[in-house]
């Protein structure tokens, strides 16, 4: 199968805290804390969107990788914050990162999961032989309402995958994938906020879709969670993916490089992805990493991959941590400002 | 900002991609996009050019009260970027604290809205500088 030939994150730098953002609404800021298992989360700018964060993510995969970007034959970008409701962010990265303009390119939908997703489809269009080589983005600039539990953990990240066959720094082993039609998060045509389930979003959503597609493609190549040294789950916050760890009879310590949302709060598309590229960064030639995304809606993506020794020269600048290190934090003001919340500021 | 349309989309290649002139025959560089060299004239032969995307703070200006469109990014800073071929570019600087904004510090070249045409316009996305440690 297909191998990633390179891979790029982008983080924004303004954080804010969880503290603060309870602070506003008068919630218990350390039981809030605890509770989600997040410290803060990143915010993009008043001139940072999904398709910003995408262009950065792949600029970031290109130069780190060396790949040429006339090879690139296929754009796919997921997201659910995108800047148009019609028009494909897509064709912004294409041109952006000079892939344009003989290649094909869409962008995809399905809440956290459409960046893993574009990644399968690349894998086939590549095994193909349609192209040569395909760049995937999860990104987006997740919004949570105003007081809503979402406010605290939708954070703003995204990162790109190439890929391709020449020289992987990592061989995509296997994937399989687990979908139903599961309601357990939405947002209506027009609707500006999306709309959860409460906890309905735990069992029959994250829960059953995330295990059954671990389990689906553990029994398919017959290996189990802990033979991995890196797990990566999806991470709506940061007491999931230690839930499904546990689950999974993993090693607590095997997921702690990829959970990144105790730090940047939920990516959306990009969160299992930043997480994959934070283990990238680290990662020893021979690894192998099993990666879990989930998407509400519902379904899961899982891939069992293998570092190899191609990693050492193509580890991605700047690394997931170098940009979780890069911050400066606002207050709930100027994130109201930054998100354009303001709705009487007008254009 | 009506009928900006066309504007944006003509200079889709030097926003996004720093896209600029060189003239093969007194080898300057030129940003943004010139159609005849300045030198050469008639004997000039301009072709397409990346121009580098790393450079540093030639000049800056801190503003306070910005034009429609940017009224409520303020304050913000606008700078002259002094690339290493000597090109200069004016551009704003974002992601980048007060005390390090200053003559000569090293800048690199990020992608950001600029503007958008309204609520329901397009939006012209480009080349914005930050400074680099
Ligand atoms: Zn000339």
């Amino acid at each position: 199968m297909a191998g990633i030939i390179g891979y790029g994150v982008f983080i924004p730098r303004f954080r804010i805290k969880v503290e603060e953002i309870a602070r506003v609404w008068g919630k218990d800021a350390a039981r809030v804390s605890s509770g989600l298992g997040i410290k803060e989360k990143a915010v993009a700018a008043f001139d940072e969107d999904s398709a910003t964060i995408a262009v950065e993510a792949s600029r970031n995969a290109i130069e780190s990788s060396g790949v040429n970007p006339d090879d690139i034959g296929a754009v796919f970008v997921g997201s659910e914050s995108k800047p148009y409701a019609v028009k494909p962010t897509a064709t912004i990265v294409g041109d952006a990162v000079g892939a344009s303009p003989v290649m094909t390119a869409a962008d995809f939908e399905f809440a956290c999961k459409a960046g893993t997703t574009g990644i399968q489809t690349c894998m086939g269009m590549v095994d193909s032989g349609m192209i040569k080589v395909g760049l995937a983005v999860g990104s987006d600039t997740a919004q949570g309402r105003p007081n809503d539990a979402l406010e605290f953990s939708a954070g703003s990240g995204g990162a790109a995958f190439l890929i391709g066959n020449d020289k992987p720094i990592a061989l995509i082993e296997d994937t399989y994938s687990f979908t139903t039609d599961t309601p357990d998060f939405w947002r209506r045509q027009h609707a500006e906020f999306p709309r959860h389930a409460g906890r309905f979003t735990a069992e029959p959503a994250y829960f059953r879709h995330v295990l059954s597609a671990a389990e689906g493609l553990l029994k398919k190549i017959g290996k189990k969670a802990n033979d991995f040294d890196h797990v990566v789950f999806h991470q709506p916050n940061g007491k999931f993916p230690q839930a499904a760890a546990k689950k999974l009879g993993v090693d607590a310590e095997k997921i702690k490089t990829g959970l990144l949302t105790p730090m940047i709060g939920n990516t959306y598309s990009g969160a299992a992805m930043v997480g994959l590229a934070a283990v990238l960064d680290v990662a020893k030639p021979n690894d192998e990493v099993l990666v879990v995304s989930y998407g509400s809606g519902a379904g899961s993506d899982a891939f069992s991959i293998k570092v190899t020794k191609e990693i050492e020269k193509k580890r991605s600048k700047p690394s997931v941590q170098e940009l979780v290190a890069e911050k400066e934090y606002i207050d709930y003001a100027l994130y109201v400002k930054h998100r354009q919340k303001l709705k009487a500021l007008g254009d | 900002m009506r009928d900006a349309l066309p504007l944006i989309w003509r200079k889709i290649p030097e926003r996004y991609t720093l896209l600029g002139s060189h003239c093969n025959n007194c080898k300057t560089d030129y940003f943004p996009q010139r159609t005849i060299c300045p030198h050469c004239r008639s004997k000039g032969k301009l072709v397409d050019k990346q121009m580098p995307r790393e450079g540093k703070v030639y000049s800056f200006t801190e503003v306070h009260s910005g034009p429609a469109g940017f009224q409520h990014e303020t304050p913000y800073f606008l700078a002259i970027i002094e690339l290493p071929n000597k090109v200069k570019v004016l551009s704003q600087l974002v992601d980048s604290s007060k005390d390090k904004v200053k003559v000569g510090a090293p800048v690199k070249m990020v992608f950001r809205r600029i503007f958008a045409d309204g609520a329901e316009g397009v939006i012209a996305y480009g080349f914005k500088f930050k400074v680099v440690n």
